[in-house]
């Protein structure tokens, strides 16, 4: 049993981070039906973004502030400016390609301008062992886990319990309306990129050290996301993050128990069996026009 | 492309053919290859196009039915099987597992249906790449022959690639004559609306299969070619970036447009390698100019055609309004 709960945690852990991933994407979904084939590798980035100042000289706690801002301003304000502000109003499939054409490019750049070995990256979280209920837990684990509730605590609070958190539920529910009641829906599909930035960044630096930083990282991640993100419920936060943490438990799961080449089939056969009978998602709410 | 007098686009489509057929004569081996491969991707967009840019279907898996379909082939002609009939067979395979994956689609719409067929994309790979008894594994299956075509051996790459284009025109008719079939008809009405569709008496639910069989059946041709084309297949080119190569295909070049995917797939295989001097950075580059062209124009580089046809008609139109209003004024 000892396996078992081993398991369940590093599952939880990785499924935390899937989580924050997941709810960044669908974030992004409901305010601007953006469907963001690139953030997995808006995952990958800010390592290397916080690497690269690391390499300029600056401490590591420095690299994770500067690592941040970089990464809202270049996948925040930027992504938002540049690509989907001019491709909004032309549908979801060309700005999902445009998105696809970007995950490429984010790749390449890296591999380009960085290195196309994987590089090691340095841990906030302690290595290490501690000793709960008679097993032995990883801290790494542990840490990574209790950051990412933290994180998506403070997001749940945010959208529900402040003035400017329904302002931006709002402005996703019902632009047209929102403006008309004075919600400067701009600048709130503005907020939720730089928010969506934000926790990739945090994704990055929890998950990095367990993965390595490399160019290709973030392709598995993506679709990780993807599943976690439409397993839950696309339209709703708290249904992206159930489906991380499903997802994570079922990856390592089915990683022990039903077969190692196997393994990446499990969440896929989840994800259509989801669709196909519950389309909406486990906690989402049915949308009259897509479904 | 109406725009254009008739002779003038047969004089047009005649100089491409021509040029398709007498400039490679000369290429080397590498030129040869990129366009071959570009007269196969051009098969395998054309086939999502039907289902992506004709009947409304969006799929994720375009690049597992090139991988049946070379599968199919690799695995029949090493086993001393000719390839004509091998394509049958990958055309047959593709179809049934196209026609299936298209009940989804009578599901779900949109991004489900995209993640659906993104799923199978994923499973499709893991088969090719688990079941070694039948696909070779990791190590995939070499030394895949050549046919032979009216007794002439294609081993050399022009004749190859001429079975290649050849497919392609063959394939280019069969479609343009759907499309302008009935069946074309209900497949525009399946994406335009689907409720008038059905009210109108036409059985969305066969269509909506049949636009993704057909359509996977193309996929299927597409990659039965590819498997003689390398000859060598192993599981990493059927990987879901492959789909997602062929729908960015279908996009750039102009969705639902006939001449789309043509373009799309030479854009897709030959602006990579034209701007393969700039060594590290051409991908870099490509995706910057893909981005470029999609935020210019989202229908694709023949939306910008279209969009320029429709305004040179409107002006031709208001200038022959305005002719027509000063002359009535004269005569008051």
């Amino acid at each position: 049993m000892s396996n078992l709960f081993d398991l369940l945690v590093a599952g939880l852990a990785t499924g935390a981070i899937y989580a924050l991933v997941a709810v960044g994407f669908t974030l992004l979904w409901q305010t601007s039906q953006t469907i963001n084939f690139a953030q997995g590798e808006f995952v990958m980035l800010p390592a290397f973004l916080m690497l690269a100042t690391m390499h300029a000289g600056a401490p590591f706690w420095l690299a994770i502030i500067l690592g941040i801002l970089l990464s809202m301003i270049l996948l925040g304000l930027a992504f938002k400016m540049l690509l989907v502000d001019p491709m909004m109003r032309h549908g979801v499939l060309p700005l999902a390609i445009a998105t696809m054409a970007l995950a490429i490019g984010i790749k390449e750049a890296v591999k380009q301008f960085f290195s196309a070995e994987a590089s090691p990256f340095p841990s906030i979280v302690p290595t290490g062992d501690i000793s709960i209920l008679g097993h032995a837990v990883s801290l790494q684990s542990i840490g990574v886990l209790v950051l990412a509730i933290l994180a998506v605590f403070g997001l749940t609070s945010l959208l529900n319990r402040t003035s400017l958190g329904h302002q931006m539920q709002a402005a996703a529910q019902n632009p047209t309306v929102a403006r008309i009641i004075g919600v400067p829906v701009e600048r709130m599909i503005l907020l939720t990129f730089l928010i969506n930035a934000f926790l990739v960044a945090l994704a990055s630096l929890l998950i990095t050290p367990i993965y390595l930083a490399k160019f290709s990282s973030g392709e598995v991640l993506g679709q990780a996301a993807f599943i976690a993100a439409i397993v839950g419920g696309f339209n709703q936060v708290r249904g992206a993050i159930a489906g991380g943490l499903l997802i994570g438990v079922l990856d390592n799961l089915a990683a022990a128990y039903v077969s190692t080449q196997y393994r990446a089939a499990v969440p896929m056969i989840f994800l259509i069996a989801v669709i196909l009978f519950r389309p909406q998602g486990l906690l989402g709410r049915a949308e009259e026009r897509t479904v | 492309m109406s725009g254009f007098a008739k002779p003038l686009k047969i004089a047009l489509g005649l100089i491409v053919i021509a040029g398709l057929i007498i400039v490679p004569m000369n290429f080397n081996r590498y030129g040869l290859f990129i366009l071959s491969q570009w007269a196969v991707m051009s098969i395998a967009a054309m086939g999502l196009n039907l289902t992506l840019g004709y009947a409304g279907q969006v799929s994720l898996a375009q690049g597992a039915f090139v991988g049946i379909g070379a599968y199919a082939a690799a695995i029949m002609t090493t086993q001393g099987w000719p390839l004509p009939a091998a394509i049958v067979v990958a055309i047959v395979l593709s179809f049934a597992v196209g026609w299936v994956l298209g009940y989804p689609a009578l599901r779900v719409q949109h991004h489900y249906l995209a993640f659906v067929t993104l799923a199978f994309s994923t499973l499709a790979f893991l088969v090719f790449r688990n079941e070694s008894w039948l696909t070779g594994g990791i190590y995939g299956i070499s030394n895949i022959p050549r046919p032979h075509i009216f007794g002439i051996a294609t081993n050399k790459p022009l004749p190859f690639y001429y079975v290649c284009l050849g497919s392609l025109a063959i394939v280019s008719l069969a479609v343009w004559w759907l499309i302008r079939s009935p069946w074309g008809r209900a497949f525009m009405a399946l994406r335009e609306n689907p409720l008038r569709a059905q009210s109108l008496g036409v059985d969305t639910r066969r269509y909506t299969l049949m636009a993704f069989a057909i359509g996977s059946a193309l996929g299927g041709i597409a990659g039965a070619l590819y498997a003689p084309l390398t000859q060598y297949i192993d599981p990493v080119p059927f990987n879901l970036s492959l789909s997602l190569d062929l729908l960015m295909m279908v996009i750039v070049g102009g969705a639902g447009f006939y001449f789309g995917p043509f373009l799309g797939a030479m854009i897709a295989v030959l602006l990579p390698e034209w701007l393969r001097f700039t060594e590290g950075y051409y991908l870099m580059l490509y995706a910057v100019a893909v981005m470029l062209l999609l935020i210019w124009s989202p229908t694709g580089i023949l939306g910008i055609l279209d969009r320029y046809l429709a305004e040179r008609r409107t002006k031709a139109a208001s200038a022959l309004r305005a002719v027509a209003k000063s002359r009535l004024e004269t005569v008051q």
